[in-house]
């Protein structure tokens, strides 16, 4: 080595990183205002809980500094303010539903703002470990094989018994000292790790080798088995687990992550095929997938029963209009489960079709951000690892606000940081710390860009 | 709380929340123009962040290779006075990670003031320009030189 190669000096933006967050905690601290103030409740608990939560994005900040100073500066305030909307929206779910339980003279339901500010807590938190013990994501190529086995084994881990639970017919939480926890949800961030591991080493066979089998070309066993090996794992726990929106998810970051792999268009083709030949066995099969499909087809055929969530969030959509109700003004919580995979539908009521658009614009720019980090960085472990990561949020915001909307047939899945549910947190803040990592990589100056072209030749991938 | 004030603050939020999107795109947008923006790194600027080879930078040409298409679109590699190789090769000068690239693809040698660009028995060729190189060929600035997918130039 010679010379090293000279980058243009990019300003990192840290400040206005720090500014946009300070601007994500008002938003959050605004919308809690106007919850109380139009619902008439005062709590001073919920002061406290919104200070904690502005001091740890600051830690977070403040580590986000000190260990990946070239980082994206747009992801973390992005997804803190989607985050600091979720919350504000299940506090505002909490005080229906206190309300309700003292118009029926029932028990006062417990809150569930402080458990997700406590997940939050925790999801920074995961932020920050994974943020500065992965130091460099390529080091995350070696475990390939491991994320893979951890994956399925995550998927799996629901289906055992007395750790694992069932709820509304689907079989996808553990209890754990308590806690009930979904383990699906940090699958799919081992999952990709397998994917981009090993679809880096395998792209260039996959994408040339082939035999030729009645004029068609087929990758070669060795290339291609790990691969639908792990897939098959993966969907066939999950058609025992009953979790359609899973499944979709993992089906369409395969895809995706084998076209950018190989660049082969076909793979595309033959993945649309596959689910539509999947979608209809599923229909032919399970009563609970035709039920979810006849429901996308006509809600209003069974208005009060099969039909009557989506029905109530399409009037919870009609009732928000342009404007919306305002916050604490509209009946959201007459949409079963507002606060986890209906929350959009909430929003949409109590901010109308404008801040709809702004959420939905927040999700784009987390996924163009993202997408960014992929094409800047220059290795193709972390190309592949990170376009994988930005397709699960970006996949999984469309199959649920999609569903949601009744653009596709519902699949319960959570809106990433909008939606109450820890793993779901959880793994969303870990993935956002990997892409944090990558996009740091890919933006550094100079010496240390040399440096890393250095380091991962010496190391010989690829 | 009054019904009027109570559409202020809903109204008022929405322009709080598009505020907040609308920062986050003006940030986005300018970090995407800032390459064009930013002056390329000198001597005299980096003197806050000392240069780790101030041996070849301190060199007198002025001359570096721009990357002007390709994956490393943007890079600068400086010249000094010592060959350059381009290539696959861990131990090339620029590594290109390319199918296109030859393991040592491409070799660049001074020759007085200008430079000879020399084609190192590649699959796919070196190209100056529109034509292909098979003697040792003065790259002069202004021309482009593609391997691959990847195009550079000279400039001082």
């Amino acid at each position: 080595m010679s010379e090293t190669l000279n980058r243009y000096r990019v300003s990192t933006r840290r400040s206005a990183e720090l500014a946009l967050l300070v601007g994500a905690w008002l938003i959050g601290v605004f919308a809690w205002i106007l919850v109380d103030s139009a619902t008439g409740e005062t709590s001073l608990g919920g002061w406290t809980s919104l200070l904690s939560a502005g001091v740890l994005l600051l830690i977070t900040h403040g580590v986000v500094r000190w260990q990946a100073p070239y980082a994206d500066p747009l992801l973390l305030p992005s997804v803190a303010a989607l985050n600091m909307l979720g919350l504000a929206m299940i506090h505002r779910l909490d005080i229906a539903a206190a309300q309700r339980a003292i118009s029926n003279g029932s028990p006062m339901p417990t809150p569930d703002v402080y458990l997700q500010l406590t997940w939050m807590l925790v999801g920074l938190v995961a932020f920050m470990l994974v943020l500065s013990f992965v130091g460099d994501h390529r080091r995350l190529q070696r475990f390939t094989f491991t994320a893979g086995f951890a994956g399925i084994a995550l998927l799996f881990l629901p289906l055992l018994p007395f750790i694992g639970s069932e709820v509304n017919g689907a079989r996808l939480w553990i209890n754990f000292l308590g806690f009930t926890f979904q383990p699906g949800e940090l699958a799919k961030v081992a999952l990709t790790i397998f994917f981009a591991g090993f679809l880096v080493t395998r792209r260039h066979s996959l994408a040339l080798v082939h035999k030729k089998i009645l004029g068609v070309g087929v990758p070669r066993a060795k290339d291609v088995g790990p691969l639908l090996l792990v897939w098959f794992a993966a969907l066939l726990v999950l058609i025992l687990e009953r979790d359609l929106g899973t499944s979709l998810l993992l089906f369409g970051l395969f895809i995706v992550m084998l076209y950018v792999a190989t660049g082969r268009r076909s793979w595309v083709l033959i993945g649309g095929s596959l689910l539509t030949v999947g979608g209809g066995l599923a229909y032919q099969a399970f009563g609970h997938v035709r039920v979810r499909f006849d429901v996308w087809l006509d809600p209003f055929a069974d208005a009060n029963g099969s039909g009557f969530q989506i029905v109530q969030s399409l009037y919870g959509f009609a009732n928000g209009g342009i404007f919306g109700t305002g916050w604490g003004q509209g009946y959201p919580q007459l949409v079963p489960f507002a606060k986890t995979d209906f929350i959009t539908s909430a929003l949409g009521e109590e901010l109308g079709l404008m801040g709809m658009i702004a959420i939905l614009l927040l999700f784009a720019i987390v996924v163009e951000r993202g997408a960014r980090a992929a094409v800047a960085t220059r290795d193709p472990f972390g190309n592949l690892l990170a376009i994988g990561l930005t397709t699960v949020i970006g996949l999984q915001t469309f199959i649920v606000i999609g569903g949601v909307t009744r653009l596709v047939p519902l699949t319960g899945l959570t809106t990433p940081f909008l939606s109450y549910g820890g793993s779901s947190l959880v793994a969303n803040y870990i993935i956002i710390a990997l892409l944090i990592r990558i996009s740091n990589a890919a933006r550094a100056p100079e010496v240390t860009d040399a440096e890393l072209v250095l380091r991962q030749d010496g190391e010989g991938n690829d | 709380m009054s019904e009027l004030l109570l559409s202020i603050l809903r109204i008022g939020f929405l322009i709080a929340l598009w505020w907040f999107v609308l920062t986050v795109v003006s940030v986005l947008r300018r970090d995407l123009q800032a390459p064009r923006d930013a002056k390329p790194l000198t001597p005299a600027r980096s003197g806050k962040r000392p240069s780790p080879r101030p041996t070849l930078r301190a060199r007198k040409t002025s001359t570096q290779l721009v990357i002007v298409e390709g994956a490393l679109t943007g890079t600068a590699v400086p010249l000094g006075s010592s060959p350059i190789i381009i290539g696959r090769a861990p131990d090339a000068t620029i590594v290109l990670d390319d199918d296109f690239v030859s393991t040592h693809h491409a070799r660049l040698t001074p020759n007085g003031n200008h430079w000879m660009v020399e084609d190192l028995g590649s699959t796919n060729g070196t190209w100056i320009d529109r034509t292909r190189v098979t003697t040792p060929t003065v790259f002069r600035p202004g021309t482009q030189l593609r391997i691959g997918r990847t195009s550079m130039e000279l400039s001082s």
